[in-house]
């Protein structure tokens, strides 16, 4: 199966509901006001938020007035583009060129890093890269124990100490392992947290510290795992977790059910910091490179094939 | 962006104000605020909408517009209406006429649901029941082994059979909580999706095999607009008899919980609060109101005072005051009883207003000032504890080394002291009243924290910064 009917297939369902909306909002229908509400109201349900929303619809109408459309069927177009160019160009991972990569995945309780981290530990090991995984939550019970499952699975190495020991040593013996073993890429698991929570917060910062003092350039991506599901409060965690971590890039994930993670676009609007990845499920394939203009074809257009 | 619906209300109407009578297009707008507030706090569109509808009939209907505060008026109907459509919830369990009661934990993934039970056990534990746990997670890595921990953790047996499916643990769950006479029956399940027809046809047949009298969807309090798919297809086909709305002590303000609700008419009955497994805490309607309409949550902070201020200690510490022997050891004392109530950071923002000052969320009022001040008081003799006025420059500097502090630190501290004890005579002496400043510095000085206390709360940058010494002066000088 190819990336993108992955991708498709994966989003389905999110596609057919708002798909299903959209639809009625455009069919045979004059470009008056009341179409641009309904639009904005879609948007709203997909959790874009008040504010974004109502910019993007601001956007979609000029540009639809610009290129003098005046049937509401040809909107999906403008959409796709007026999307595209609020999410920005597609954003890769950054590697280290000499050395290994040291990515470190962050985020509230329950918003999937851990099975995130086993699917991007199987995609970097497909392309044949050596991976090795730090069990860097040792806050939660058995959180190590389901991370080694994952390498286990995935068939790479885990670093790990005992449950309620420091977070950052155990980054700090990965890094010092990776170097050893030449790998290619470390990925730290951490702890989930919620943003309010200053010294959670500060253990974060003091993790990322230990990284960059171990290995110049390091942590190499940063990057904050969101729940599809989550609604404004994700626009917060993306500005808190950036400030005291300087969040590289978003992985949007449980995007295989109804949710249809609206809330990047905010993120990206006020946050400026790009979505990478996506996940569609628990299977180790399910997590995808993000692409902008497919993301944005899925939810506007469900028919037409790119 | 959180500004209070309270505060965006009343700028609508005082605009309206200076032109005589309001019309139709004036409610409009109001109500195009509540949506926004509503709609920002991740309550589903369609929710809201009904819920305006109401607002706006019983706005029309009671003449709110004649009144001189039409702003707080419509607040207070949204308020009540909020209360009273999230109202009426028990939180209680449903008890089997015959032992044992069975609990069903359902819901997606990472909304909490193993940790939720452990906390529902442990509340059960202390009520004297005999709760067991069944572990029929079986999905996720590592979720049996998560449960075993908490299990042993709070001392609840966990039951789990390796290798089986789930609906055969569910059963076997039931047989083995008869040999142990537990009389509580909680089972975790696997988090899954409400479109996964597979899965959701699991959880009818683990139903039909538990006979549960309660299936509790747990709900992750940041879930956005799709709660109400979530709540929708889990109900229609399990028929939820209650919620559960975890990780409330993040700061979303949790919209969700009006969607859930209104969508399966089924009480929230617990909220969970934080990591650790405490019991889960009873839901408040009033409170979730307040705090979806961002207007703070000061009854739950009252109550957090009530619990973990010691009442024995406040009483002995109240009567030395008043005895104006007020020592150092006892502003020790204070400060520990402040830091008792939780972050500070948590704690302001549960008043009404402090959400809206900008770059709270990161300040680190944390313990560190705290701490510093500790410090410089245990690295005191006994002696200079109770009599502060035999700190000369030399035992200063000894503190200050003591302590890894300045002496400027040092002396800060000395300084904030004596303002506080000032105070206390002032108060007990029964003369003078206490004028606004002196207790707005006495407070400064036990907080630590500037401008709390201060007219229109400015200047959040320096947390670090002691009382103003103009003020000192001013006060000096009035003696």
């Amino acid at each position: 199966m190819g990336l993108f009917d992955r991708f498709r297939k994966g989003l389905e369902k999110s596609r057919a509901a708002m798909a299903d909306r959209l639809l009625s909002v455009f069919r045979g229908r004059k470009l008056d006001d009341s179409v641009f509400d309904e639009m904005e109201e879609t948007l709203i349900l997909s959790d874009v938020g008040v504010d974004t929303a109502a910019e993007l619809v601001e956007a979609i109408r000029r540009e639809a007035r610009r290129r003098r459309i005046e049937r509401a069927e040809d909107l999906p177009d403008v959409m796709v583009d007026v999307m595209v160019e609020l999410l920005g160009p597609p954003a890769p991972m950054v590697e280290n060129p000499d050395g290994p990569t040291v990515v470190l995945v962050v985020g509230v309780n329950g918003a999937g890093k851990t099975t995130t981290i086993g699917k991007l530990a199987h995609a970097y090991k497909s392309q044949g890269k050596r991976v090795i995984l730090a069990a860097a939550d040792t806050f939660r019970a058995a959180a190590i124990e389901q991370l080694m499952v994952w390498g286990e699975r995935v068939g790479v190495d885990v670093v790990r100490q005992a449950q309620g020991s420091d977070p950052a040593a155990v980054v700090y013996d990965a890094i010092q392992a990776a170097k050893a073993r030449r790998c290619d890429l470390v990925i730290c698991d951490t702890a989930g947290r919620l943003q309010n929570k200053a010294h959670l917060m500060n253990e974060l910062a003091k993790i990322r510290k230990v990284a960059e003092r171990e290995l110049p350039g390091a942590p190499h991506e940063v990057l904050l795992v969101i729940d599809g599901t989550t609604g404004q409060n994700g626009l917060v965690q993306a500005r808190v977790f950036k400030e005291v971590v300087r969040v590289t890039g978003i992985v949007v994930t449980k995007l295989d059910g109804t949710a249809k993670g609206g809330i990047v676009f905010p993120i990206v609007r006020e946050e400026g910091i790009p979505v990478k990845w996506i996940g569609l499920g628990e299977g180790m394939d399910d997590l995808q490179p993000f692409d902008p203009r497919m993301f944005a074809e899925a939810i506007c257009r469900p028919e037409t094939r790119v | 962006m959180f500004e209070s619906l309270s505060n965006n209300l009343q700028a609508v109407f005082q605009r309206l104000r200076g032109r005589g009578r309001l019309t139709e297009a004036d409610v409009d707008e109001a109500m195009r605020e509540i949506r926004r507030a509503l709609l920002a706090a991740d309550v589903n569109v369609k929710v809201v909408r009904d819920f305006v509808d109401r607002v706006r009939a019983r706005a029309v209907g009671q003449d709110v517009l004649k009144s001189l505060t039409p702003g707080q008026q419509v607040v207070k109907i949204v308020y009540e209406e909020l209360t009273e459509l999230m109202g009426g919830s028990q939180a209680r369990i449903r008890m089997a006429p015959k032992p044992p009661t069975v609990v069903m934990l359902v819901g997606l993934q990472g909304a909490g649901k193993t940790t939720t039970a452990a906390k529902l056990a442990l509340a059960f534990r202390q009520q004297n029941h005999r709760p067991l746990l069944v572990a029929a997670d079986v999905y996720r890595p590592a979720a049996v082994d998560q449960l075993k921990v908490l299990g042993a953790q709070i001392d609840v047996p966990v039951f789990s059979l390796d290798g089986a499916g789930a609906v055969e643990i569910a059963e076997a769950g039931l047989g083995d909580a008869a040999r142990r006479g537990a009389d509580i029956v909680i089972v975790d399940t696997a988090g899954r999706l409400h479109i996964d027809d597979a899965l959701m046809a699991e959880l009818e047949s683990m139903k039909k095999v538990l006979q549960p009298q309660e299936i509790l969807l747990v709900v992750d309090a940041m879930t956005g607009q799709d709660a109400v798919h979530v709540a929708e297809a889990f109900h229609a086909r399990l028929e939820v008899t209650g919620v559960i709305l975890t990780k409330l002590d993040g700061d979303a303000r949790g919209g969700a919980a009006l969607t859930v609700r209104a969508v399966t008419g089924c009480p929230i009955k617990f909220v969970g609060v934080g990591e650790k497994i405490e019991p889960l805490e009873p839901f408040h309607p009033e409170r979730m109101a307040s705090r979806i309409l961002g207007m703070g949550d000061v009854l739950s902070l009252i109550e957090r005072a009530q619990e973990r201020i010691d009442l024995e200690k406040a009483k002995e510490m109240e009567a030395r005051m008043r005895s104006a022997n007020f020592t150092l050891d006892d502003f020790q004392e204070m400060f520990r009883q402040v830091r008792n109530l939780g972050p500070l950071d948590q704690i302001l923002k549960m008043l009404p207003g402090m959400n809206r000052v900008k770059g709270l969320e990161n300040l680190d009022l944390n313990d560190r000032r705290f701490r510093r001040l500790e410090a410089i008081i245990s690295s005191m003799t006994p002696e200079e504890r109770r009599d502060p006025g035999i700190l000369n420059a030399s035992r200063r500097r000894r503190i200050a080394n003591g302590s890894g502090t300045t002496v400027r630190d040092v002396n800060q501290l000395i300084n904030q002291f004596e303002q506080v004890r000032e105070m206390m005579k002032r108060l007990t002496g029964g003369g003078k009243r206490v004028g606004r400043r002196q207790a707005m510095n006495a407070l400064r000085a036990m907080g630590g924290v500037p401008g709390l206390t201060g007219p229109g709360l400015p200047s959040f940058g320096g947390a670090d910064a002691g009382p103003p010494r103009e003020r000192v002066h001013r006060k000096k000088k009035k003696k």
